[in-house]
């Protein structure tokens, strides 16, 4: 059994025939893990089967085959041990602000007093910078804000890994970087695991302490994991000063521009173990991305002394 | 109130004094000509015989007005009684069957919403009922209650279930996922997803189903009463026809049209209460 946090094993999703014809599986044998405090990013083509990756993640959705499994627990069904921010906001709009995420937190723990669940959740709404709007519907926020609370609602039942489905896919360029670095912040103070699907290679990058690559679907694997080696303490205004910053940014949309069909299905023809999909670190070096795969012990030392020679 | 309103409401008035002045030259006594039979007729009759000539002009609907709601309660025997109590009676009727209608249709309406295979076994059974006209269940229903009152309530029961049986689990299976996904997520229990978040997603829904019915019943009922008679609205009309009192009539239709009308406002009120903006 390993030791990691999420371990997600051979995992299978094919898509029931449609008209008697039988469908493709989307993706296939996709193996990952993310350890506690992780910020994992999920990249790839849309019809890849991103979002269905995730949706078995949160127990919304059944694989055909393989599993995932969380603290040693299979996951089967949804559990509040997870928490997921929807692309499309998902509040109700019949709620106030508050009801809507007092009505997680009351979900979580029942036996809470009215004042201590308002005093927990306007907690939450502040650390999302909406301390104001508590009272608000949410058709009166806008687009930017009513995705604040439901990252604030997620956050709330203080989950032991968050599942962010393109969580800032609609929002415009300004609201995103604006929330971006407030996801940033919270999560590096909370420590929280979290497994997101972006479309944004910027986002990724400024986020993730990993990035994997999806080839396209059908038969949609994990082609690569991208290490992002630059320090954790990173801003949006900094970021792009990092020498590291374009080598990475460079690696990863040449591998969905280019790539990242080649790993497709039955035409692969990369010489590639699904099981063990390579690691690497092409911030590290000027050089085009070499693969490398090691031991992972052997990694997180280096990591360490890169880390220590970057700081310094 | 802003300009329009006041401007419409403005040729409201107009229009409505247009119809009245209209109504009442085209029944202006025609005079003179009275023919001999018609004379010794009044003569027989005394004072009580005044000629009328078809239809009545307005001023004797106003009398019938003044008449009716001076005293509304009062109560002279099954065949006289005030205009309150009447549609009292009617309203009662409505207000039983459509609450039984209520009681039933809304949970049977959230569980065929939430079961795609009830919703496709029921489906013909709703498809063959929805159109029978109330009525038509009449002699059925006489039949088996044995009891003309409750049997106007089943009629009103009956007529007012469809629309909101259907309704309901329209509204029900058209929640949207993203909020079913949330409350799974939660791990919400069955009631509390049905409560908190089903029923305030469907309720919009499940109004305008109500509305309709409401409408529906209250069309229904003066018929229903013209059937099975003793009281209510529509015996009034129906026992006021057979005096030949036109005037009452037609004071007895603008009741139904007003009391159907502040019925109407009074769920589209309640609709508004439950509508969310998004």
């Amino acid at each position: 059994m390993s030791t990691h946090f999420l371990t997600v094993e051979s995992l299978k999703k094919v898509f029931p025939a449609t008209n008697g014809v039988a469908n493709l599986p989307v993706f296939d044998d996709i193996n990952f893990h993310i350890d506690k405090g992780e910020f994992v990013c999920i990249v790839g083509h849309s019809g890849c089967g991103k979002t269905t990756i995730l949706n078995v993640l949160a127990g919304l959705d059944e694989a055909s085959s393989g599993g995932a499994f969380m603290d040693g627990r299979e996951v089967k069904g949804p559990s509040l041990d997870r928490g997921v921010v929807f692309q499309s906001h998902a509040l109700m709009p019949w709620m106030s602000v508050l009801g809507n995420v007092a009505f997680a937190v009351k979900s979580k723990w029942p036996d809470w007093s009215k004042q201590k669940v308002a005093e927990h959740c306007t907690g939450y709404l502040e650390m999302v910078g909406l301390g104001h709007a508590v009272h608000k519907k949410p058709a009166e926020l806008s687009g930017g804000m009513k995705q604040r609370v439901g990252i604030a609602r997620a956050f709330a039942i203080q989950p032991k890994m968050l599942l962010l489905d393109e969580p800032f896919g609609a929002l415009d360029a300004l609201t995103r970087g604006t929330i971006q670095d407030e996801l940033l912040k919270i999560v590096q103070a909370t420590h929280q695991t979290v497994f997101m699907i972006t479309h944004d290679v910027d986002e990724a990058i400024l986020l993730a302490d990993k990035i994997l690559l999806m080839s396209n679907g059908p038969h949609a694997k994990i082609a690569e994991i991208v290490e992002i080696t630059m320090p954790r303490s990173r801003t949006r205004a900094e970021i792009h000063h990092d020498p590291q910053y374009y080598r990475i940014r460079n690696h990863l949309v040449d591998f969905l521009v280019n790539r990242s069909k080649t790993y497709a299905g039955a035409e692969a023809e990369t010489a590639h173990d699904a099981k063990n999909p390579p690691v690497v670190r092409p911030g590290l070096d000027g050089e085009r991305a070499p693969v490398i795969t090691l031991a992972t012990e052997k990694v997180t030392s280096q990591l360490q002394q890169v880390k220590h020679a970057v700081n310094q | 109130m802003n300009r329009l309103t006041l401007k419409a409401a403005f040729l409201s008035a107009i229009l409505f004094a247009v119809f009245i002045g209209a109504w009442h030259l085209a029944t202006l006594p025609t005079g003179g000509a009275v023919s001999a039979a018609d004379a010794e007729y009044a003569k027989l009759m005394g004072a009580g015989a005044q000629k009328s000539d078809g239809f009545p002009p307005p001023a004797e609907i106003g009398k019938a007005f003044v008449h009716y709601l001076s005293d509304p309660m009062y109560d002279k025997g099954p065949n006289d009684k005030g205009i309150a109590i009447q549609l009292g009676y009617s309203l009662l009727r409505v207000a039983i069957g459509f609450a039984i209608a209520i009681v039933i249709a809304v949970p049977v309406g959230f569980l065929i919403g939430m079961s795609p295979l009830a919703m496709k076994a029921l489906d013909p059974f709703i498809q063959v009922l929805k159109p029978i006209s109330p009525l038509a269940w009449m002699p059925l229903a006489l039949y088996t209650l044995k009891d003309s009152n409750v049997s106007g309530i089943f009629v009103i029961f009956i007529c007012s279930i469809w629309p909101m049986l259907i309704n309901t689990a329209f509204g029900v299976a058209s929640v949207r996922r993203d909020w079913i996904n949330v409350a799974r997520t939660l791990e919400v229990n069955p009631l509390r997803k049905a409560f908190l978040v089903i029923l305030p997603a469907a309720a919009p829904t499940i109004l305008t189903g109500m509305r309709i019915s409401m409408g529906i019943a209250w069309l229904v009922i003066v018929a229903a009463e013209m059937l099975v008679g003793g009281t209510g609205i529509g015996y009034f009309v129906w026992n006021e026809w057979n005096n030949l009192a036109l005037p009452n009539v037609i004071f007895a239709i603008t009741m139904i049209g007003l009391v159907g009308m502040v019925l109407d406002l009074l769920f589209g009120w309640l609709q508004k209460l439950v509508t969310y903006r998004e």
